[in-house]
């Protein structure tokens, strides 16, 4: 007994850790999604958070003159509502500023001057004057309004198809599709050939490769921005697909020959005896095999080419028809600081595709990392 | 539109060519050393010598002109002045003495200590509580998303967390500030707030690592013996102990591959700093100041080649390390 309490007191306190470790991490992002749907006044004038529950908003309205009134009977009565068409729920009200919360909605105030006054909960409220009043100035009315949360898709709309943002999104994919497939291929070649072929320097190479994951990109940006000028590719995209070839392939030819290598070499002994060349059992046999190393290859390159700001901002042109979406949002982070709506629309509407593709392909990405890291390390 | 088809051609282009490369190399190659007449057995083994050049030639040239010829050149670079001529080592000692160049290693190496071992020790933790549990997958899963998410998405996300509004500018709308003055305290700046604003963009680095970290300490912890774990549990050895003595010394291995990965994301550190500060108010790094000696109004090529032959040395060891291990492996 004694061990079989301890031990869900353990799972309890796993759990609830684990719980807070996942609040902490996904809050954050949360903020963002929400700040998004927000609009430009709110966004800037109260946390994110507020955003989620009612808020409570206190108001001190007039009622109409009491030159107004009706009679109704014996009384004499004034009507009408506290906000105005505006919504909400009246949760208090009051007839004086020291207690301005002090009715429930429904009840009866009187006021020292003998008039009762009534506030609904959904605004209306009714003055009641025992005889027959006069004065231009209106009873004043304290009220506490619950207001619910207000969302609003009008940032979205406004990035994607004012600011210039939807431009800015077929630029990234511009970029992003054939900077990703292209490698690919590329790269397959080269994985077979290091794991299957024999030939002099093949560990030579494939340390080379080992080593070239590694590189920081930065070597690259002066001399080969001075060579795309040279050779007239210039900024643009042609360079930049070139270049995100070049940088993505040491991790492609990497994770793809650690897989090959791991390939059942019968398979491809028997298809070599039987008179199959290198090129037909690359294409029959490890192409179709090697589909999960090729998938997370695939989603590393896709996620790093479509989050990249580094390449971008060396290989591409600012002007609109080149500027990526990572690159847009940076200017607005340093020039427009305040206009909180479209930074957090953009972001999101940025962030939104890995997101897709992550939880679409986990697998394939954890069990690309685990290649890529702990065999070869 | 147009740009669309621009792309999708130059796949089609990229494929194409890369299939026909390899189809008609692979042809012309089999022309002209035929697997039969007389000389069959010695055209089969010439062919045979070449061909894995075929298939590696596409890759090699990449490779060569994109991530090794720039080495050498950013060296040769580096020893030039701005109009190309010849100045040794001048550009080197001008970093010794230049402040923001120190102001920028010291920081490197401070997010060199503090990313990766703090990512690492949160990674750990999650990897060895999430496994205990039942809605484990789905928490890592959470904690993992933000590996897909760009650090300038990441550094707008923590915009909203680490925003400030002076005393007059109305109530705070940054998270941590709203939450420190819940507490009864004052909100800062904690963006221009000299050292502590370079913890703060730490802090979004690993939000971002430790989900990798995690990931991989992860798998190898489920990739221990069970009989070890067994016997420690026999033996009356508590959960915390069994972790602690027996599991973490069984995955050595896998934390230093972990470290190094993310020492190495951390030396080429850009984005986050130039997205939240652009290495103001003390939170210059090697890769940002790189690019502003590149882009700046009067460009240097020549500083800036010689900050990333910096950032260069700081990666070697890693990759010795890291061909020496696959060597190992591949033995």
């Amino acid at each position: 007994m004694e061990m079989a309490g301890t031990k869900s007191r353990l799972t309890w306190a796993v759990n609830l850790t684990v719980g807070f470790l996942v609040l902490l991490w996904i809050i954050p992002t949360f903020g963002l999604l929400v700040s998004s749907f927000r609009d430009r006044d709110a966004i800037s004038t109260s946390g994110w958070w507020t955003a989620l529950s009612a808020s409570e908003q206190n108001a001190i309205v007039r009622a109409d003159a009491p030159d107004s009134a009706k009679p109704d009977g014996d009384a004499w009565v004034i009507t009408g509502n506290v906000s105005e068409g505006e919504g909400g729920q009246i949760t208090a009200f009051g007839i004086t500023s020291r207690e301005p919360v002090a009715f429930a909605p429904g009840e009866v105030a009187t006021h020292k001057r003998g008039q009762q006054i009534t506030v609904e909960a959904n605004g209306d409220y009714r003055i009641t004057y025992p005889e027959k009043p006069s004065g231009s100035r209106g009873q004043r009315l304290f009220v506490r309004a619950e207001a619910p949360p207000s969302f609003t898709l009008d940032n979205y709309r406004e990035v994607l198809f004012a600011e210039g943002m939807g431009k800015a999104l077929l630029n990234t994919l511009t970029v992003t599709i054939p900077a990703t497939i292209i490698p690919i291929l590329v790269a397959a070649f080269a994985a077979y050939a290091l794991a299957w072929m024999e030939m002099p320097g093949r560990a030579l190479l494939i340390a080379g490769v080992v080593g070239l994951l590694v590189v920081p990109l930065q070597v690259a940006f002066i001399p080969l921005l001075k060579l795309h000028n040279n050779i007239g590719i210039g900024k643009g995209y042609l360079g930049i697909w070139l270049a995100h070839t070049g940088f993505g392939l040491p991790l492609a030819v990497f994770l793809l020959r650690n897989y090959m290598v791991g390939l059942p070499g019968e398979i491809i002994e028997s298809a070599r005896v039987d008179g199959a060349s290198d090129f037909a059992i690359f294409r029959k046999i490890i192409l179709p095999l090697s589909f999960p190393a090729l998938a997370s290859f695939a989603i590393f390159q896709f996620l790093w080419v479509w989050n990249d700001l580094l390449v971008a901002k060396v290989f591409l042109g600012t002007g609109e028809d080149q500027a990526v979406m990572t690159g847009r949002i940076v200017d607005l982070l340093g020039s427009r600081g305040g206009d909180w709506e479209i930074l957090a629309a953009s972001a999101f509407v940025s962030i939104a595709v890995p997101i897709a593709v992550f939880f679409s392909l986990q697998r394939y990405l954890v069990r690309g990392l685990l290649a890529g890291s702990v065999k070869g390390g | 539109m147009n740009q669309l088809l621009f792309a999708v051609s130059t796949i089609v282009v990229g494929v194409f060519g890369c299939v026909a490369y390899f189809y008609f190399s692979n042809i012309l190659l089999d022309r002209v050393f035929p697997a039969k007449g007389p000389n069959a057995g010695t055209n089969i083994n010439k062919a045979n010598a070449i061909r894995p050049w075929l298939f590696l030639l596409p890759a090699l040239l990449v490779l060569g002109l994109y991530l090794v010829y720039p080495v050498f050149s950013t060296f040769v670079l580096s020893l030039q002045d701005t109009r190309g001529s010849f100045i040794g080592g001048e550009n080197y000692t001008w970093l010794a003495g230049d402040g923001k160049f120190r102001e920028s290693l010291g920081n490197n190496l401070l997010w060199l200590v503090i990313v990766p071992a703090a990512s690492t020790f949160f990674g750990l933790v999650a990897a060895g509580l999430t496994d205990r549990i039942k809605w484990g997958s789905v928490a890592q899963s959470l904690i993992f998303m933000p590996m897909a998410i760009s650090f300038v998405g990441a550094s707008v996300i923590w915009k909203f967390i680490y925003d400030y509004r002076g005393e007059n500018q109305g109530e705070q709308i940054g998270l941590l500030n709203a939450i420190v003055e819940g507490l009864g305290g004052t909100a800062y700046a904690w963006i221009t707030m000299p050292f502590w604003n370079n913890i703060f963009l730490m802090i979004i680095l690993i939000w971002i690592q430790t989900g990798f970290a995690m990931v991989i300490l992860s798998a190898a912890l489920k990739g221990i013996s069970e009989e070890t774990i067994e016997a420690a549990y026999l033996d009356g050895a508590s959960p915390l102990q069994i972790f602690f003595k027996i599991k973490i010394p069984q995955i050595w291995g896998t934390i230093a591959v972990v470290w190094t990965t993310i020492t190495v994301t951390v030396l080429k550190v850009f984005d986050i700093v130039f997205a939240m500060t652009n290495g103001q108010w003390g939170t210059q790094v090697l890769a940002n100041l790189m690019y502003d000696w590149m882009f700046r109004g009067s460009p240097d090529f020549g500083r800036g080649s010689a900050i990333v032959m910096v950032i260069m040395l700081l990666v070697t060891p890693v990759m010795i390390w890291n061909i020496s291990n696959a060597h190992k492996e591949n033995r």
